[in-house]
């Protein structure tokens, strides 16, 4: 079990508040996103949730039980570190064992239970070396080892791939969430990749400087995000963003359109402008055009579309998925 | 791109570091050859190896003098008051370096100024202190005198050693079940031990070079090597060899085992400096 509630869980360094009071059920078995720009206070939130730091407001619960004055000790939960914070003078088997040492097991039963984190996670060649001669990749997998073997009610991620190389991460990143299917194990998991984000979560959790903007599943933030911040953090390319005497055409502050959600056309439309960059991406071509009354824009076209620096273009939005905002930043349904 | 040198400038340079190395080697060396020489030759003519080699010297030392109770008593009172120094500042070091206040730095400074005060200035109420609780000419005494002596310099060397260390792994072991207890033994102390080690190292040797506290506060029974010279330097009489001996004898231990680990001790003492 591992259901977790924060309720009116603050934190203040000093007189700063990096996170004002806010709310949040997270449950059982769910795999759960904080993603955010840097020093939103994502990180900041998930060490309130381990113990690492206090609280200075609010009550946090693992299963309905307060662990608010509990340390990270007592707290039951595991946690993956962005620098792995493997144990440099432990071989593999050891960094591993460490868990269920302190927990008092037997020997035997340590014993059992690494060799099948081992077995799991394919670490079994490098048992009995030291962290200093494994690859990123490779030390990622034994402090993934490290958390699994204890057995938490739910495990925390700290941007757990971002010191990896690109093609490692996308592989890791399938592992991990296989490892949530086959344990069924509520996991947080932060980091401030929406490609992550909209990958792996079952429900994301945005934040931006301390609140949380929007929490929903990854399709949710992406047909109807609730801000005009969610909807530029959330997409890749980002939406596209048309203010002014445009938008008031649409009778709002701000209008917000997808590069996938334009039709291009070389007869005009909507909007006109001008192609700038085209990058071609085999599947997709992403087309950056100048556009008048509006400026730059992105849009999404099939991989063979045939546009050239120069070429005269029309775009026009998808009227369904056109999103509206007002002064405030809030979305108008 | 490397900086082309002359080999001229560079035989320069090597020259003039051999000069200063032999330089200040050259007392230590004196020393040693004088111990090998009659009275008369220590105070005759300098002659640096044409001499008439003796070990007459150390023979009469050794009857004269329990050289042996000295130096049991340097063993114990050095590696005594480091040990137990160490007992003290490794938690002392831990917190300032973990968990840091905005009083950290102060406490750090203030801690390094008592090293500032000279002795000399404490002298008269901590022999009287000594002398009214029985601790003159005792072991015990010195031990927590030189630890006192030594603690702010060994927490200062291990805060430099504790800061390097990734508060990560610390958290990791936190949240991996570790009590304060077990994070200090199973993941602090071994990932620093390099530089306890150091540390250890640095503070035996002035523990053992020691000569204030303990030509002051003993006399016979706990008496140090240091006193063990300081009883063959004489205002009258041929004592040049004899004391030579006595100092080669007193040094010797400190300088093999400085020998030895000489590897730990640039790194103890240049730590932090170079990475």
């Amino acid at each position: 079990m591992g259901s977790i509630t924060l309720k009116n869980v603050a934190k203040r360094f000093d007189e700063v508040e990096v996170i004002p009071p806010l709310d949040l059920q997270i449950n059982d078995g769910e795999f759960v996103v904080f993603v955010g720009p840097s020093g939103c206070g994502k990180s900041t939130l998930l060490r309130l949730i381990a113990g690492l730091e206090d609280v200075s407001g609010g009550t946090i619960s693992l299963d309905g039980k307060d662990v608010t004055a509990l340390p990270p000790s007592k707290r039951g939960l595991a946690m993956v570190f962005q620098s792995y914070a493997l144990y440099p003078h432990m071989t593999v088997r050891k960094n591993i064992a460490f868990p269920l040492k302190m927990a008092g097991l037997e020997q035997s039963e340590i014993d059992k239970k690494v060799d099948g984190a081992a077995r799991v996670l394919n670490l079994g060649d490098y048992i009995e070396r030291r962290p200093g001669q494994l690859s990123g990749g490779q030390r990622q997998r034994v402090a993934i080892g490290r958390a699994i073997v204890r057995e938490p009610s739910a495990f925390l991620f700290d941007e757990p791939l971002s010191n990896l190389d690109a093609a490692l991460r996308g592989t890791m990143r399938l592992e991990i969430a296989e490892l949530h299917q086959t344990l069924a194990t509520t996991m947080i998991y932060v980091t401030h990749d929406q490609v992550e984000a909209m990958t792996m979560a079952d429900r994301i959790v945005v934040l931006n400087r301390g609140v949380i903007e929007q929490v929903g599943s990854p399709l949710e933030l992406y047909r109807e995000p609730k801000s005009l911040f969610v909807a530029g953090f959330i997409g890749s390319p980002t939406m596209n963003m048309v203010t002014g005497s445009e938008a008031e055409k649409f009778g709002a502050n701000t209008v917000g359109v997808r590069p996938e959600h334009l039709k291009l056309s070389t007869e005009g439309g909507q909007w006109n402008g001008t192609v700038g960059v085209s990058e071609h991406l085999g599947s997709d071509t992403f087309l950056h055009i100048d556009v008048e009354g509006v400026g730059l824009m992105t849009a999404r076209a099939d991989g063979e579309f045939p546009a050239h620096h120069g070429d005269r273009i029309g775009l026009t939005p998808d009227p369904e998925r056109l999103h509206r905002f007002d002064g405030a930043g809030a979305a108008m349904r | 791109m490397a900086r082309s040198v002359t080999l001229g400038t560079r035989l320069g340079w090597t020259a003039l570091a051999w000069a200063i190395g032999l330089a200040i080697f050259f007392p230590i060396l004196w020393t040693i050859l004088t111990s090998f020489k009659t009275e008369a030759a220590a105070i005759g003519p300098p002659q640096l190896f044409a001499f008439e080699w003796t070990t007459e010297n150390y023979t009469e030392v050794q009857s004269r003098s329990p050289y042996f109770l000295h130096f049991m008593n340097s063993v114990i009172i050095a590696l005594g008051s480091t040990l137990i120094a160490l007992a003290i500042a490794i938690p002392a070091a831990w917190a300032m370096a973990f968990s840091p206040t905005k009083r950290t730095r102060g406490l750090l400074l203030w801690m390094l100024s008592t090293k500032m005060l000279p002795p000399v200035g404490v002298l008269i109420p901590i022999y009287l202190l000594f002398r009214n609780t029985g601790l003159l000419d005792t072991r015990i005494g010195l031990v927590i005198v030189l630890t006192l002596v030594n603690l702010p310099i060994i927490v200062w060397m291990l805060f430099t050693y504790f800061r390097e260390i990734p508060g990560e792994i610390l958290e990791a072991a936190r949240m991996d079940g570790a009590n304060l207890k077990a994070e200090i033994i199973h993941v602090l102390t071994p990932m620093a031990l390099p530089g306890i080690a150091s540390t250890l190292l640095l503070n035996v040797i002035l523990a053992w070079n020691e000569a204030f506290w303990t030509l002051n506060l003993t006399a016979a029974k706990a008496a140090p090597l240091t006193a063990f010279i300081a009883s063959y330097s004489s205002p009258e009489g041929l004592f040049y060899a004899k004391l030579s001996a006595a100092s080669t004898m007193a040094i010797a231990p400190v300088l093999i085992l400085g020998w030895f680990s000489q590897k730990q001790l640039v790194r103890g003492l240049t730590f932090g400096a170079v990475k």
